[in-house]
């Protein structure tokens, strides 16, 4: 007990010395950064041994940080489409995956298929080095979908989006507004579903299909127009009044800028002889977006609630993962046989060190950053632990 | 000046497709004037233009809903014809019938922040705005809750309280009650009550149900037919309004002058007024118990048990309702009414117990068509049943669906609601045709068990007037009828029995004099001010006084 009091009393003194003492949501932005980063790292090794330690980081992480939103809860989902991806990649392997190896597992019939498909052969044996890299590789996706997950998990998407610059302000809320009509259109369905066993009506397929469509369509229609109504009534899309030379300035810089960034990217990608001028072009396209996006942003005139601040613990949380980035491109460059799992000959992976380091400092947040306020973060007593 | 000054305003709406206008005005040469710090009630028959009187007011007509708008609307000084909605959030604050439909966040507290957030106050003055009004509408501990999650009387006031933190002038409700229990009701009336008085923000309010309403008026507009407004004192207009509560109704027939518009008031007036013997405590008892209705038995529940997850919504009912009557569920929203009804019908969840028709089959044995035969339920959201183009193609689809003779269906919609347009689109019927519709739909096959769920919502007093008329010719029939209802005054006239549920028990049970009169709740207007005489509706009055 001593220990855990002892590690408790250190990590109280972490937080103060990160200014952080009270509960509170880290910024979003830094979660999907965090998040994105670890996917990254999935993305550059099959070493399934990396992979799990990276679903064992996110699965501490989102259980010591995540907030009590509908959204906190979705990890789970995620998991079990990883695990269906990885069954599919599986399926697919037995198949018409290309079998190779040398350990004999199953010896199932090959099916020969029409000179149009040569190439392909549906079944075959199966060997325990291709399958083992179809499991690797479901499993790099997998860890990629869990990392999207996670992020959800940890930082309301909704949250995110209200981070977005103003000028972007239209985009976001037509995500908002289509990210919560979805629960309503399913409400819907069950309802009309329900009401339609009332009338006795059990006809199926398109006819059936046209009268559940129609009222769950007249209902999307008719809440969609309220909720625009509501909105409206409660100032949304208020713009200083502006005078019309002004907007005309505003669209052509954002218009010129991004044409002029396409041109600069073409040269960057594409020509030789274009390339001098390619990359002044391009800085020049962005600059001239950025004034036009700029100028858009200064006439919508809106402020945020409480918003998410972004201090020591969001570059910490940020920086973690970046670490772990830094961690396996190190690995890659100085021992690369690490990262991959040893199909032939057949041999246990590795465990890189340097990588294993990384994942270590990208569990850091779970106990660094503060806790997220949730309505259940009432004054509790932790005398416990002290 | 007045707040909101309306100079010869006429509506006229257009057409959707073709945008040619119709031939009458909605609204017609209108004139008003509403003071600072009135609460002004609106009232008027379902389609006379109440609607569109307030929408005027937050200048959705004709900004949003198109049409042609004559004369002058001015609120607060700004011509409103000339401002969109947006541009006036600080001014009118719009308030609709359903909540959920206009939130745009997911907590209680992002969604009070919202208008401010778009009028760019800085950050500071939303928080302070945002505490005000948690405080000010009792909502303080909900404030990180999910508007979801919410009964339908805090999300009202939460509704109210995302307008309010722009500090509007003015405050428009369109019907803000009539989906709410009377508990829930009485929550959004009472911090509506507390906004006029301690804070005299002017409040425009329609509201169906008058009786919830009119004791907190200054002014009554009354939108008629032809699409002219009277703007008057509420007693005035009470004097001989066409629409009126209950407490209006008995006043009228008592004699009483000036017309009383509460409860107490109508209880002050009463001393003078000698009623006839028949109201003696000593004829209480006989009256309580009223005539014993019996028949055979129309459907039985035995154990039932409605369980979705971890909720308990029906928990261990057993009842049995008898051929030729009419019982009433009555109870708070969520209380397992609907539930209970779907579970009896046999289409919905049903975890265990047993339930039988009067002829000993289980409905939920049996296939849809037949199920709709034996026992059928108009469920709350009536408009689900409906998908096809016409009144005319819904009929003959019925007709199809129950066995019945060609014809049957719009028979007995001329019946119930007499001159409807076959050719017209469901969506496009009054909120009284429609349920007139679905209830012609479903009781084509003329199914001995009836069951109604929640169907007063939005109807006005005439629409309830001919449902009610509808169900007791039913019962004549021998039919079973069953309604689940929080409009206490329907439940009055209709009821032969009325059980009370809570929690997923039925808590009450008995005839209806016996429930409705003693219950704080749910005792109609007359109960309230005749009691203790055993007096519901005015009717009974009339008859006693008759008699």
């Amino acid at each position: 007990m001593a220990g855990v009091a002892a590690t408790h009393r250190n990590l109280s003194a972490l937080h103060r010395a990160l200014g952080e003492t009270l509960p509170r949501a880290v910024h979003p932005g830094a979660w999907w950064g965090w998040a994105l980063s670890l996917a990254v790292v999935a993305s550059l090794t099959t070493n399934p041994l990396i992979h799990l330690l990276l679903i064992a980081v996110l699965t501490l992480v989102v259980t010591a940080r995540r907030g009590d939103s509908p959204f906190a809860r979705a990890l789970r989902y995620y998991v079990f489409l990883g695990v269906f991806v990885i069954a599919v990649r599986v399926v697919l392997h037995v198949l018409v995956g290309l079998k190779f190896g040398s350990v004999e597992l199953i010896r199932l019939p090959t099916i020969d298929l029409p000179s149009w498909a040569a190439g392909i052969v549906l079944g075959g044996t199966i060997y325990l080095e291709g399958l083992l890299r179809a499991v690797a590789e479901g499993l790099r996706l997998a860890t990629i979908i869990i990392c999207v997950g996670a992020a959800n998990a940890l930082a309301n998407p909704k949250r995110l989006l209200r981070a977005f610059p103003a000028a972007l302000h239209d985009i976001g809320t037509a995500l908002v507004v289509a990210v919560s009509v979805a629960p309503q259109l399913a409400e819907s369905v069950v309802r009309v579903m329900r009401a339609r066993r009332l009338r006795g009506d059990h006809r199926t397929g398109l006819r059936g299909l046209k009268h559940i469509a129609i009222p769950v369509l007249h209902d999307t229609l008719e809440r969609s127009i309220h909720l625009a109504a509501s909105m409206d009534s409660r100032g949304y899309g208020r713009r200083d009044a502006s005078d019309p030379r002004s907007e005309r300035v505003t669209t052509a810089l954002t218009f010129a800028g991004l044409i002029l960034a396409m041109l600069g990217l073409y040269g960057v990608f594409v020509t030789v002889g274009f390339s001098l001028w390619s990359w002044p072009l391009l800085a020049a396209g962005l600059a001239l977006s950025y004034a036009g996006l700029r100028r858009a942003g200064r006439a919508v005139r809106r402020t945020a609630y409480r918003p998410d601040p972004w201090r020591a613990p969001e570059w910490l949380t940020l920086g973690c993962g970046l670490v772990a980035v830094a961690a396996i491109l190190l690995t890659r460059r100085l021992s690369p046989e690490g990262l991959i799992l040893p199909l032939e000959p057949l041999g246990w992976p590795a465990l890189p060190l340097l990588t294993l380091a990384g994942l270590l400092v990208a569990t850091v947040p779970a106990f660094l950053t503060p806790e997220p306020r949730t309505s259940r973060t009432a004054p509790r007593t932790r005398e416990a632990f002290v | 000046m007045s707040l909101v000054e309306l100079r010869d305003v006429t509506v006229t709406y257009g057409d959707a497709i073709s945008g040619e206008l119709a031939a009458t005005p909605t609204l017609r040469d209108v004139n008003l004037g509403i003071e600072e710090g009135e609460l002004v009630l609106v009232i008027g028959p379902t389609g006379s233009g109440k609607s569109t009187l307030l929408g005027l007011l937050g200048a959705q007509v004709p900004h949003f809903t198109g049409g042609q708008v004559d004369g002058t609307v001015l609120v607060d000084g700004r011509d409103l014809r000339e401002h969109r909605p947006r541009d006036l959030s600080d001014i009118v604050g719009v308030v609709g019938q359903n909540p959920l439909a206009g939130f745009v966040t997911d907590t209680v507290e992002e969604e009070l922040a919202y208008a401010m957030e778009q009028m760019g106050l800085p950050p500071a003055v939303m928080r302070k705005r945002v505490e005000e009004t948690l405080d000010l509408l009792g909502i303080a501990e909900l404030r990180h809750a999910n508007l979801r999650d919410l009964s339908g009387g805090q999300q009202q006031r939460v509704a109210i309280g995302s307008v309010l933190t722009a500090h509007p002038r003015l405050l428009v409700l369109d019907e803000p009650t009539s989906a709410l229990d009377p508990t829930g009701a009485e929550d959004v009336l009472a911090a509506i009550s507390r906004l006029v008085h301690d804070l005299g923000v002017t409040v425009v309010v329609a509201e169906h149900r008058i009786e919830r309403v009119i004791h907190l008026a200054d002014s009554i507009i009354e939108v008629t037919g032809d699409g002219t407004v009277r703007h008057d004192d509420p007693a005035r207009i009470m004097a001989d309004a066409a629409i009126a509560p209950p407490i209006v109704h008995l006043s009228r027939l008592l004699g009483l002058d000036p017309v009383p518009l509460s409860i107490r008031d109508a209880r002050r007036a009463m001393r003078r007024v000698p009623l006839p013997a028949h109201a003696s405590v000593a004829d209480r008892g006989a009256v309580l118990a009223g005539p014993s209705v019996t028949g055979p038995r129309a459907i039985e529940a035995k154990g039932l048990i409605v369980r979705y997850g971890e909720v308990t919504a029906v928990s261990d009912v057993s009842v049995r309702f008898e051929a030729g009557t009419v019982s009433v569920i009555m109870g708070r929203n969520g209380s397992g009414k609907s539930s209970l009804l779907w579970a009896l019908q046999g289409s919905g969840v049903r975890t265990s117990g047993d339930v039988r028709t009067g002829d000993g089959t289980d409905p939920a044995d049996l296939p849809p068509p037949e199920r709709r035969r034996a026992v059928t339920l108009v469920p709350q959201s009536a408009g689900d049943l409906l998908y096809l183009e016409t009144v005319d193609q819904e009929c003959a689809q019925s007709d199809e669906e129950s066995g019945a003779a060609p014809g049957t269906c719009a028979a007995l919609l001329e019946q119930m609601v007499p001159g409807i347009d076959p050719q017209t689109h469901p969506r496009d019927l009054s909120e009284g045709q429609r349920l007139a519709l679905v209830l012609a739909v479903q009781l084509t096959g003329e199914p001995p068990v009836v069951m109604l769920d929640e169907p007063t919502r939005g109807l006005d007093y005439a629409a309830k007037d001919s449902l009610r008329a509808e169900v007791r010719r039913m019962a004549a029939a021998g039919q079973c009828v069953i309604i689940s209802t929080h409009d206490v005054e329907f439940a009055a006239g209709v009821a032969d029995r009325v059980l009370v549920m809570a929690e997923g028990e039925i808590v009450a049970d008995g005839p209806r004099h016996e429930i409705l009169v003693s219950s704080p709740a749910f005792a109609p207007q007359v109960g309230k001010i005749l009691a203790p005489a055993p007096w519901l509706t005015v009717d009974e009055v009339r008859e006693a006084l008759d008699g």
